[in-house]
């Protein structure tokens, strides 16, 4: 009898209706930036609705594992954190849903539309924007003797500042900063990228400084180089390096100078039921308003994407440090800044990359 | 062990060239260390055969030089690099002294056959050194891990206070965070749960194969062993690419027509796909157990009236239980490491320890993941030492000696 009990229960459970679905799968990058969404937006959901969230680190691979999905017809995720340029591919393959702004999310407190109050950062139908980040450099305070690294073209000055130096293994942003200290001004960056002689001229400035070059591929890699005192420099997300150096008491400083500013945001995948997909937005409303974006920048040093959010930023949670001067956006660090240009990479990454791997095995 | 052949002391030109040998090979560890290996080899040949004469040379007394030597190192440890080199120290200074009077007094003689020559000596010695070695190079990777995970700080680093042995540098946060983070605890438990269910199916699907195909009449049983081991030898990301098309179609098949939670199904594509991964270790092993197992045995059974069920748990199990454990164990640990596979089929409910810490190293460098690893180690080398253990026993049992 008891068996049978037993038996009715796990079946009972187990043919429990898929429509009351109270969990939400969201995916991030992991690390100090998913603690700060789990503390910022979905604690306060659950707290809020009871609907448990799972998170899976898995945005490193979204674009290649959201395409894999969609062909088996088996989407597990609900929620998708991206940059910017992967959600643009994602919604011009038809993989991501494609979003009314004004519709599915909320409105800033003085009534300003959503798609008015995230402005320009709106780079795509599909693409909800909740933080701009900055790719920049840091350095080790006690291996640069008394003058502090104050320009992007002191990483390319081996004299000044021997050492190693850790660059992202992508030509993204390093082929810029190549020609920028190759002469190039910053206006014609691109334009100078677009023809061979420039990729050739950038490839041949990054030339000087290959030898003393570590190539990362994770976030992370950056701040435990210079933790080691392995490079002197490197180049990483200014948040690890936030973390790195107020957190972590490490002895490194920021170079601002030339920092490459990027978007991060939601998408939700194409091919969720009418209900998962309803669920999904709702997480959205709650996640992107202007309360929740600023409340993230108490967890980690990254700018919220609404307009509206930025005068609500205050100190950081646990260390209690004012978090505006560590905002990439703030206009003491914002003096010099190179704004990556999406489309142009969208056209000519691949053929970018190729140049670039074949460039690194040489 | 006794002496087996009469020692008598070395001349000094076999010993000054070897003692020089080991000096210059520990300096070569330490002079890199600090800069440059060269001077490193220089400085630590040109002290062990400077000590080498002094002792044999001027002060002729065995235990006293000992004592001298190794509070020599031991200071000089100390005053380069604090306590952790001044242990180090010591332990040199033991060992060069009793080293340069081994060979000196020809003690190394002493436990080996009289008529070996001493290319035969060399090789004996060599033998034990190149095994020695082979062990540090598989041991040391795992031990560098453990005093790390006791690092205060947020990086894979050997911080200057974990070097003086400060207390300071060393906490217990990181295993602290890992019995109360929610992401760790939930990907554990997966790990609890996956890897014996699979383990299960794998070794009862794998001991009734292996037992099926040991039959010579069984058609074609060359080809079925092949197909069954193949997980084995494909490459695993290329097993994982077909069973996350193929166990789409199922989940979606179990959730769509039968109803099932999304959760559940999840779980079973996960404990099947590790399954089939299992099975392949629990043949082989299996197998090769029956090789040795005694057919009449069965015939005998089937005499006294037993049907093959009985047979099979009542005397074929017993004898080739040893072969089906080690299979199970293998089985286990395919699961419990496994991370490609979970990352294909899984979702981020089935997140499993290794895919958390797979992540982990990837997004975030955290000593967490030491932690784990050294509970692992911990973990394995119980199980391990619980089932030789068990083994044992059993053997004794049965009146069998143990192997």
């Amino acid at each position: 009898m008891k068996t049978k009990m037993t038996a009715l229960a796990v079946t009972t459970a187990l043919v429990a209706p898929a429509a009351i679905a109270q969990e939400l799968t969201i995916v991030s990058w992991g690390g100090a930036y998913s603690k700060s969404q789990q503390l910022a937006y979905h604690e306060p959901y659950t707290a809020k609705t009871g609907i448990t969230i799972i998170n899976d680190d898995s945005s490193a691979e979204a674009v290649a594992k959201i395409r894999a999905m969609n062909e088996a017809g088996n989407v597990t995720w609900d929620v998708v954190d991206v940059v910017a340029s992967d959600a643009m591919r994602l919604c011009d393959e038809g993989l991501a849903e494609e979003l009314d702004h004004d519709a599915v999310l909320a409105a800033a407190p003085d009534g300003t539309s959503a798609s008015e109050d995230f402005g320009d950062l709106i780079v795509s139908d599909c693409f909800v924007p909740q933080i701009v980040y900055s790719t920049t450099f840091g350095y080790r305070t006690d291996m640069v003797g008394d003058t502090p690294p104050s320009s992007i073209c002191d990483v390319f000055d081996l004299e000044a500042y021997p050492g190693k130096r850790s660059l992202q293994k992508r030509p993204i942003d390093n082929m810029e900063w190549a020609l920028f200290c190759d002469g190039v001004a910053k206006e014609d960056i691109y334009d100078t990228l677009g023809t061979p002689e420039g990729v050739d001229k950038a490839l041949a400035k990054l030339d000087t400084i290959k030898d003393q070059v570590v190539w990362w591929t994770a976030g992370a890699e950056t701040p435990q180089l210079l933790a080691d005192g392995e490079v002197v420099m490197g180049s990483t997300f200014n948040g690890r390096l936030f973390s790195a150096i107020a957190e972590q008491n490490q002895p490194i400083g920021m170079l601002w100078d030339m920092q490459s500013f990027d978007l991060d945001g939601w998408i939700i995948p194409a091919g969720l039921s009418p209900e998962r997909k309803q669920a999904a937005l709702d997480y959205l409303f709650f996640a992107t308003d202007t309360q929740r974006l600023a409340d993230q920048a108490k967890y980690i040093s990254y700018g919220p994407a609404r307009k509206s959010s930025a005068p609500l930023v205050g100190k950081h949670a646990e260390l209690g440090i004012d978090m505006a001067p560590h905002m990439p956006t703030d206009p003491a660090n914002a003096g010099n800044v190179h704004i990556y240009d999406y489309e142009w990479w969208a056209d000519n990454r691949d053929d970018l990359d190729a140049k670039f791997q074949a460039w690194l095995a040489k | 062990m006794a002496a087996l052949t009469p020692i008598s002391r070395k001349p000094m030109s076999l010993v000054l060239p070897t003692v020089a040998a080991a000096g210059g090979f520990f300096g070569l560890f330490i002079g890199t260390a600090n800069g440059s290996g060269a001077m490193g080899v220089l400085i630590g040949a040109v002290t062990a055969v400077v000590l080498a004469l002094v002792y044999i040379n001027v002060l002729k007394n065995e235990p006293l030089s000992k004592w001298i030597n190794i509070a020599l190192f031991g200071v000089l440890g100390f005053l380069f690099g604090g306590i952790a080199a001044a242990i180090i120290g010591l332990l040199y200074g033991w060992f060069i002294h009793w080293f340069t009077y081994w060979l000196y007094e020809g003690r190394y003689r002493a436990r080996l056959l009289p008529y070996l020559t001493p290319g035969q000596v060399l090789w004996h010695y060599s033998f034990r050194v190149i095994c020695g070695a082979i062990f540090v190079f598989l041991i040391t990777p795992v031990l560098v891990v453990m005093p790390l995970s006791f690092n205060a700080q947020d990086f894979f680093t050997f911080t200057p206070e974990m070097l003086r042995l400060d207390p300071a540098g060393y906490s217990l946060k990181h295993y602290q965070d890992f019995f109360t983070n929610n992401e760790w605890q939930r990907s554990f438990k997966n790990s609890l749960i996956i890897a014996p269910i699979a383990t299960v199916i794998s070794v009862s699907l794998g001991t009734l194969a292996a037992i099926g195909l040991s039959q010579a009449h069984v058609p074609g049983r060359r080809a079925i062993m092949a197909i069954l081991i193949s997980p084995m030898i494909v490459p695993l990301i290329i097993s994982a690419t077909g069973m996350f098309f193929f166990y789409s179609q199922i989940g979606n098949w179990l959730e769509a027509t039968l109803g099932l939670n999304k959760t559940f199904v999840g779980y079973v594509k996960v404990v099947l796909a590790h399954a089939v991964l299992g099975i392949p270790f629990v043949i082989i092993t299996v197998t090769a157990t029956l090789v040795g197992f005694d057919r009449s045995l069965t015939r005998a059974a089937a005499n006294m009236g037993a049907n093959p069920v009985t047979t099979f748990f009542r005397v074929q199990m017993p004898l080739i239980l040893p072969g089906v454990i080690s299979g199970g164990l293998f089985a286990f640990i395919t699961s419990f490491d496994e991370v490609v596979v979970v990352l294909f089929v899984g979702s981020a409910g089935q997140k499993t320890l290794p895919w958390q810490m797979f992540t982990g190293l990837r997004e975030q460098i955290s000593p967490t993941i030491l932690a784990v690893a050294t509970i692992l180690v911990g973990i394995s080398i119980l199980l391990l030492a619980t089932v030789e253990l068990l083994r044992r026993r059993s053997e004794r049992l049965r009146g069998m000696s143990p192997s």
